[in-house]
């Protein structure tokens, strides 16, 4: 077993009532690694990000980071979660907060930053991806891009081990979605360990180290983008990448 | 392809004059004015059938010298707009412990924790309870029942009235705070709850603890779509002070009921139903402009 992981799945099972959402599952992810999950909606992705972040429990197997185990029952989420960033689909921002109070909130009240370090910290960040005019501007008073882009500012300020991207381009329209891809780029230049859902095969390709394909709640498949994009072993990924492909969306 | 892109394919539209409107815009104009018109004649119809109908009844000569008696207004108006600052009194006397309390049993009701059990079970029997026994007899029971007990004695102030403890001053508020709250901590409540459970994942990701969420994410938001409600809530409170007089307290009501008593005449009775609407309708005013700046504000900003 590799010790050197920065997070291990172990025959994660997890079901919402009668439907079983994860099967079984089990992957590693080094320091440093950028890992895609592809597949489907429904199959799995999402669930397997939020039980990671222990959003949702899980029924069986074990979750590890730095080779302790965070899945255990009764443990407290919270020290887990503010290692663990976690970007979501639909940015969730909290609306009555400026940008900047959205960054600084995590890092004042959870790690006990003072405010005004904290606070140059965040300047710092969001100028480091274009937003350093949008300090005190409120969160719908930006597009799309910009608000998922706080978002992920907002996770990085708490300077997590690992991030987690749960389909950040998917409620984006396709202009801003570039703006949001260069943003992972550049965390993954920083030596960031990511784990990301995504519907962008041409993302995924170019980004991971290792690419995952779930169909119903399994990694049926887990392989160096090159391989699972041109040569992938098994029918139902070269059938998905088939239909990808045919919708035009790589 | 070749290029041919110099106005080919385009239905050149019949030219438009500047400044003259379009065929469309006068078809518009038309169309307004045609419901403005109709709009005007179905009111004056409507309005005057009633009044036609409600004057020519064999009853209304009666009706009008017992219930609309100009004299009796000009008489009795005055004296009972006095009494107009006690129920504005017992009103905002009542108001702050209603939100307050309501708050309370509205934060009790959202506990998570096993130990604060007895709490929740309380909070729940206490809004089922009290939404579920008419006010009037709350206030009947709190109101005469309470002081019947001989628990207390003696004289007490209390923000402005003072009396004997067991004056309906004190219990008759008492008990609207009692109803009314539970009304109000289901709208807190409903509030908390309708902050979208995103809200809570993006907090709890960040390592905000649930005490930290709730302070810092759900409250905040949940605040701003109670006030409507509330404010809802709380005109019906301004007029629902009057139903304390059944213990005896001397407001606009009850002394329209008195002076009714006295001449056989219920002209005072309208005099306070048109001190309470002077009172309410533009509190009634306030809240629909509120609510609907509140939902312009919210409405274009909705990420899906």
């Amino acid at each position: 077993m590799n010790t050197t992981a920065k997070i291990e799945i172990r025959n994660v099972r997890k079901s919402f009532g009668d439907k079983l959402v994860l099967d079984d599952v089990s992957l590693q992810v080094g320091a440093h690694d950028v890992v895609s999950l592809i597949g489907a909606s429904g199959s799995g992705k999402s669930t397997l990000l939020r039980c990671i972040n222990l959003l949702e429990p899980i029924d069986d197997g074990s979750i590890h980071l730095d080779g302790v185990d965070i899945s255990e029952p009764g443990l407290d989420p919270d020290p887990v979660r503010r290692r663990i960033g976690m970007v979501f689909q639909s940015y969730n921002l909290f609306p009555h907060m400026t940008v900047l109070r959205n960054i600084t909130l995590g890092p004042t009240r959870v790690l006990r930053q003072s405010k005004a370090s904290a606070t140059t910290a965040a300047i710092e960040l969001l100028g480091r991806f274009g937003l350093a005019d949008k300090a005190n501007a409120y969160p719908d008073q930006l597009s799309g891009g910009q608000q998922q882009r706080v978002a992920i500012v907002r996770a990085l300020a708490m300077q997590p081990e690992l991030m987690l991207l749960d389909e950040v381009t998917a409620a984006l329209d396709p202009v801003l979605v570039g703006e949001v891809l260069n943003v992972i780029r550049d965390m993954r230049g920083q030596g960031m360990t990511m784990i990301l859902a995504t519907h962008e095969m041409g993302f995924a390709r170019e980004i991971s180290d290792l690419v995952c394909f779930l169909k119903d709640g399994v990694i049926l498949e887990a392989a160096p983008p090159a391989k699972l994009f041109t040569a992938p072993d098994r029918p139902e990924t070269a059938d998905f990448l088939q239909r990808v492909i045919a919708s035009g969306r790589l | 392809m070749t290029n041919n892109d110099e106005g080919a394919g385009i239905v050149s539209a019949p030219s438009r004059v500047p400044g003259q409107p379009t065929r469309r815009e006068l078809w518009l104009r038309r169309q307004r004015r045609k419901a403005a018109i109709i709009a005007v004649v179905s009111t004056v119809a409507t309005f005057g059938g009633l009044a036609w109908l409600i004057t020519s009844s064999s009853g209304w000569p009666k009706v009008k010298t017992i219930f609309f008696n100009a004299e009796r207004f000009k008489e009795d108006f005055p004296e009972i707009l006095g009494y107009l600052w006690v129920d504005v009194k017992l009103f905002l006397q009542t108001a702050p412990f209603i939100l307050l309390w309501g708050l309370v049993i509205a934060l009790c009701r959202n506990t998570r924790n096993p130990v604060l059990f007895p709490l929740r079970a309380f909070a729940a029997v206490y809004t089922d309870f009290f939404r579920g026994v008419p006010i009037i007899l709350t206030i009947y029971l709190v109101g005469f029942g309470i002081p019947k007990l001989g628990l207390l004695e003696g004289d007490f102030h209390f923000l402005g009235f003072g009396g004997n403890w067991t004056s309906p001053y004190l219990w008759g508020p008492i008990a609207l705070v009692l109803a009314y709250s539970a009304y109000v901590a289901e709208v807190f409540r409903s509030g908390i709850e309708g902050v979208h459970e995103s809200q809570r994942a993006g907090a709890r990701s960040l390592g905000l603890s649930h005490t930290q969420t709730m302070r810092h994410v759900i409250i905040p938001q949940a605040a701003r779509r109670v006030v409507p409600p509330l404010m809802n809530d709380l005109l019906s409170l301004q007029k629902d002070v009057a139903l304390l007089s059944v213990l005896g307290i001397i407001e606009v009501f009850r002394r329209a009921t008195s002076i009714k008593d006295l001449t056989g005449n219920f002209t005072p009775l309208v005099a306070a139903a048109v001190i309470f609407l002077a009172l309410t309708i533009p509190e009634t005013r306030l809240v629909d402009w509120y609510t609907n700046r509140q939902r312009r504000r919210t409405g274009g900003s909705q990420v899906g």
